[in-house]
């Protein structure tokens, strides 16, 4: 029993990392309907930011993080400006491949300022693991599954309750239509790169106690993350997150009963096969779907 | 006016002749493949470094022999293909007298063949055994860097001292995890060790409790992690956190005091089987390798302000015998490569004590290692 609960843990902390970032994808896909392939460098970015803030400039807690929000949330609005923006012909295909580009970029820049080795810092609290039933869990993991939900319920308020929310998914539908009605197109596509890098940043600063971060991880953050979000559905925060934890827990589960080794191959077969009888996702609906141009 | 004239131009033609009649003498030409960017760079950037800062040293303390030395360094960019161009471009229109490197096995094996058909000696600075194995066809290879079976030999014998005959092992999912796999599965049986349980996790992996509780679960007396990178970091982390139970050993690769801060207490009690290079202050005065281990180390930390780590050894060792050979024999590749195999005898270099013989191109067994636990945030070595 405390063997499987062990693994039901370790499944629940790889799939909150999977989650967290899983969740920004869907904030860009919801206004601009791009899947930014550069949201694993914003967590780096965050969980870097934060380290250099609070270790190596010695600054408070939450001044750092607060910091670290915003720098990232900077890079997200210069990411857009720089290279979304000046694009003439709006192709959501090239737009994809242009935040490849920049994917590539960040992480040399990144290279650059931190080097190639890993970071970390302490957890948000002390103290030891918790102890259920003979199975352990790091608080950590705990702060992670905690401040995910929140960004879950904030997401659902802002993008179902605020007008600002509501006139930034109608542009990813149709963004002649949205114009017409008087809505800022530029302007919502600018906000969710900013909210996404911000996004992006918390999910690095929470994660980065329990995984350490380095310039390299972004790719491998945003695969993961990715499949977490396609999973439950692009666009679905409770989806990415469902699909994250899914992810997460099939990994740990193949690791513990079948073989490490098989661990990414196992959950990935799970996902195309999820994938191949609910093409939109768990929670993601199909007329949706077919409605959206990418 | 006359004599004036002739004096003037006398004491001209004097200065123009004076390089021919007094020419500086030719440079030793050594090329260097190393990965300076791309995924191996964490190897070939320590190693890139050594060899600057060591032919500065010796040019200026007047190279060999009187003549200097060029090393042109070639970044292979981590890339087979690449190296192989690289060596091509070294032999061909630079004209060197030896190679160092590459820092990567596969780029290695990768290069050999053109060694072999240029006749031109190799010194690699890679790991993995097959490089300098089988040695008949390995005439002009030979590489500084330990075995990884050496590490292995060190660790268990450790093992068997202590009494331990059941231990479960996790790799990483890369060449050098599975180099290390290997090594492991092959020596454990030599010293009366049986591997209970054989767990991987990818280089990326954020979590490694499923894999620890397993090799617990199969009544394994100590578990062993053979990892670089950030894994380590998170293993030791986990392992600390559930309170296994059972020690945890690491691989040569923990070894640098930036895992043991990252880690931070969850590193106490680790035991590692490392190279003397990151415990030169912990040596012995009388130690033969402490005096160069020292300087090195010294020289590396003030001009480039990090660690050189084991892997800029590697290069050090490299350069260090090519100077040797060269200086007792002349800039005579054939000769260069007989003197490296038949003279390297109890030579001092910063990976061990190197004894090179006709069948072994390495020069270096498992007495290269030394078992080290961390204490108090420190490496101390233990007594056995």
């Amino acid at each position: 029993m405390s063997v499987f609960l062990q693994f039901l843990f370790s499944g629940l902390t790889i799939g909150a990392v999977y989650a967290m970032v899983g969740l920004g994808f869907n904030i860009i896909y919801n206004a601009t309907s791009i899947i930014n392939l550069a949201q694993g460098e914003f967590v780096v970015i965050g969980g870097l930011l934060m380290w250099l803030f609070s270790e190596s400039m010695k600054l408070p807690f939450l001044i750092s993080a607060l910091l670290a929000i915003l720098f990232t949330g900077l890079i997200g609005l210069l990411m857009e400006r720089l290279t979304i923006r000046p694009v003439k012909k709006k192709d959501l295909l090239l737009m994809i491949m242009i935040t490849i580009a920049v994917s590539i970029v960040l992480r040399g820049l990144l290279m650059f300022k931190f080097g190639k080795d890993p970071y970390t810092y302490n957890p948000f609290t002390e103290g030891d693991p918790i102890n259920i039933y003979g199975a352990y869990i790091q608080q950590q993991t705990l702060w992670v599954i905690g401040i995910t939900s929140l960004c879950i319920i904030l997401m659902y308020l802002f993008f179902n309750k605020t007008m600002l929310g509501k006139a930034m998914k109608a542009c990813a539908v149709d963004p002649t239509a949205a114009r017409i009605t008087g809505i800022n197109v530029e302007r919502m596509v600018m906000i969710s790169f900013v909210m996404s890098a911000m996004m992006g940043a918390v999910a690095g600063i929470a994660v980065t106690p329990i995984t350490l971060m380095e310039y390299d991880r972004g790719p491998m953050l945003a695969v993961k993350g990715f499949c977490a979000a396609i999973m439950g559905g692009l666009g679905r925060g409770r989806g990415s997150v469902i699909g994250g934890f899914i992810i997460g827990i099939l990994e740990s589960l193949t690791a513990g009963y079948i073989h490490s080794g098989a661990k990414d191959a196992v959950a990935l077969i799970i996902m195309l096969i999820i994938l191949f009888f609910r093409p939109a996702g768990i929670f993601g609906s199909k007329t949706i779907i077919d409605l959206r141009r990418f | 006016m006359g004599i004036l004239r002739i004096i003037c131009l006398s004491i001209l033609s004097v200065l123009l002749l004076m390089p021919s009649v007094c020419p500086a003498k030719e440079a030793y030409k050594i090329g260097a493949i190393l990965s300076v960017t791309g995924a191996a760079s964490f190897l070939g950037e320590p190693e890139k470094n050594t060899l600057i800062m060591l032919q500065e040293q010796i040019n200026n303390a007047g190279g060999i022999n009187g003549n200097p030395i060029e090393i042109i360094i070639e970044d292979s960019k981590s890339d087979e293909t690449q190296a192989v161009l690289a060596a091509k471009k070294l032999l061909e229109k630079d004209k060197v007298l030896a190679i160092i490197g590459p820092s990567t096995t596969g780029e290695t094996m990768a290069v050999i063949p053109t060694m072999n058909s240029e006749k031109t000696p190799l010194i690699s600075c890679a790991s993995a055994s097959k490089i300098t194995e089988p040695v008949k066809e390995r005439y002009w290879i030979f590489k500084t860097a330990p075995n990884d079976y050496s590490a292995a030999e060190a660790m268990f014998k450790y093992m068997k001292d202590i009494g331990i005959t059941k231990v479960g092992i996790l790799t990483i999912t890369t060449s050098y995890g599975d180099a290390g796999r290997m090594a492991m599965k092959d020596t454990a049986p030599k010293f009366g060790i049986q591997i209970v349980a054989e767990e991987r996790y990818g280089p990326k992996d954020s979590d490694m409790t499923t894999q620890l509780t397993k090799v617990k679960a199969s009544g394994a007396q100590v578990v062993v992690n053979w990892s670089v990178g950030p894994g380590q970091i998170v293993v030791t982390k986990n392992w600390h956190t559930l309170k296994l139970g059972i020690p945890l050993y690491q691989s040569h690769g923990f070894g640098s005091k930036r895992n043991i801060n990252l880690a931070g207490k969850a590193a106490e009690g680790i035991k590692v089987p490392l190279g003397r290079l990151v415990i030169w202050d912990k040596l012995a005065d009388s130690h033969p390798q402490k005096g160069l281990l020292k300087k090195y180390t010294t020289d590396y930390e003030a001009r480039f302000k990090s660690e050189p780590g084991t892997f800029g050894g590697h290069a050090y060792d490299a350069l260090m015998m090519l100077v040797e050979a060269i200086k007792k024999t002349g800039p005579d590749k054939k000769k260069i490569r007989d003197y490296i195999e038949n003279n390297i005898k109890n030579w001092a270099g910063t990976g061990g004590i190197y004894n090179m013989s006709p069948s072994d191109h390495c020069g270096l067994d498992s007495s290269a290692f030394e078992m080290v636990i961390v204490n108090n945030g420190d490496w101390q070595i233990i007594k056995h």
